[in-house]
């Protein structure tokens, strides 16, 4: 699925990456913790998340995460949405919760980047 | 990793204790370091991610801090030397879930418990020592399973 | 679609509130922050997140929550399994990821009321 499927399917805002929205995605891993997203998340994933400070970015930097999905109507941060335009990695927002991001993503295809823990 | 072995980089990185908003600027540093060398993609993920997490740890935890990156051909070297609060108790930070973190440290996504785990599991070798009221120092080495570096 | 029908489907673990599995889940929240579930989720959804701190049965009861899935295999804290146990709240376990977790039980809700 593309960015702007992604974005189309969710009614999403593209805050950043607009030139990336060709981009193609096949896994995502939800969360709120960080340290979670790093233990287990994939390169090449989205990152769907409530958190809207300057760490999702690292967070996605340090992963070479695809791009950001910022539910529950949460806009970045001055700093995030600067740091996201520096690092080259597309947030996308929506109003959505992240359980019906979920659902959603999941209903046209897209599948958890690990099924279960140890599965990786 | 041989001590007497000529590195192919050697860097020390400061880290500022309580400075959230700049968390994370000297691990993308590191990555970028790394990427530059031409080390395989899986690699320079698993150190920056060690890097990332502890450099979190400094600002979650200590005054002042510093992570000394030594890159030879073989393999990296990631130290974190903090000046800071200490573990008590080691076995039981390395705990999964464990947790003394302060409500600010979990609104930014941090503090589950799951930091040392994950630098536990992304590292080949994981040393720990910690003195209470003088800080931390965590020794990471990560294999490059690379022969051919550019330097 | 009651919460026994979900716990069959996606093979889960019940930990705790097996006399109310027959509680009926009117939707699904994820989150792993616990003020923002308290801010955000609804009465009867069935609670998606990571953390296993005691905190959450108090969440859970306190918004009427049909349900707490624990996803990654993630066993309750001791503390937290007691307080669920009397309280009344089913804590229930998922092997898979939350996003596979979140999927499966939205195909499950949307295909029921469709």
């Amino acid at each position: 699925m593309t960015l702007r499927e992604i974005k189309e399917l969710l009614d999403a805002e593209v805050l950043v990456g607009q030139n990336q929205l060709d981009k193609d995605v096949k896994s995502a891993f939800v969360a709120d913790l960080m340290s979670d997203v790093l233990a287990f998340a994939t390169s090449g994933s989205l990152l769907i998340t409530g958190l809207t400070n300057p760490q999702v970015v690292r967070t996605a930097d340090v992963l070479d995460i695809a791009a950001i999905i910022m539910g529950r109507g949460k806009k970045p941060s001055p700093e995030t949405f600067q740091l996201a335009e520096e690092l080259n990695i597309p947030i996308i927002a929506t109003k959505y919760i992240l359980f019906e991001i979920s659902g959603r993503l999941y209903s046209k295809g897209i599948r958890g980047c690990i099924e279960k823990v140890g599965s990786k | 990793m041989r001590v007497d072995e000529k590195p192919i980089y050697e860097g020390t990185f400061t880290v500022t204790g309580g400075n959230f908003d700049n968390a994370g600027e000297v691990s993308s540093n590191i990555k970028s370091v790394l990427k530059r060398m031409g080390l395989s993609r899986d690699v320079v993920r698993k150190a920056s991610l060690v890097a990332y997490e502890s450099e979190i740890n400094i600002v979650s935890y200590a005054r002042k801090g510093m992570i000394r990156l030594r890159v030879v051909p073989e393999s990296i070297l990631i130290e974190a030397i903090d000046e800071g609060q200490g573990i008590a108790d080691i076995e039981l930070a390395m705990q999964p879930g464990y947790s003394t973190a302060t409500d600010k440290i979990r609104e930014m996504g941090f503090g589950a418990g799951m930091g040392l785990c994950n630098i536990k599991s992304f590292s080949d070798t994981f040393l720990i020592s910690s003195e209470v009221g003088k800080g931390t120092y965590l020794k990471m080495i990560i294999k490059t399973n690379n022969r051919s570096l550019n330097s | 679609m009651d919460l026994a029908s979900i716990v069959k489907a996606l093979n889960l673990k019940v930990k705790s509130g097996e006399d109310k599995l027959n509680t009926e889940v009117r939707g699904g929240y994820t989150g792993d922050l616990l003020s923002d579930v308290m801010a955000n989720s609804k009465e009867g959804d069935l609670w998606v997140t990571r953390q296993v701190h005691q905190n959450i049965v108090a969440v859970a009861t306190l918004k009427d929550h049909a349900g707490i899935v624990l996803v990654q295999g993630s066993e309750p804290a001791k503390d937290t399994l007691e307080k669920a146990m009397k309280e009344g709240i089913p804590i229930l376990i998922s092997d898979l990821s939350g996003f596979e977790t979140a999927g499966r039980i939205y195909n499950l809700l949307s295909k029921k009321t469709a």
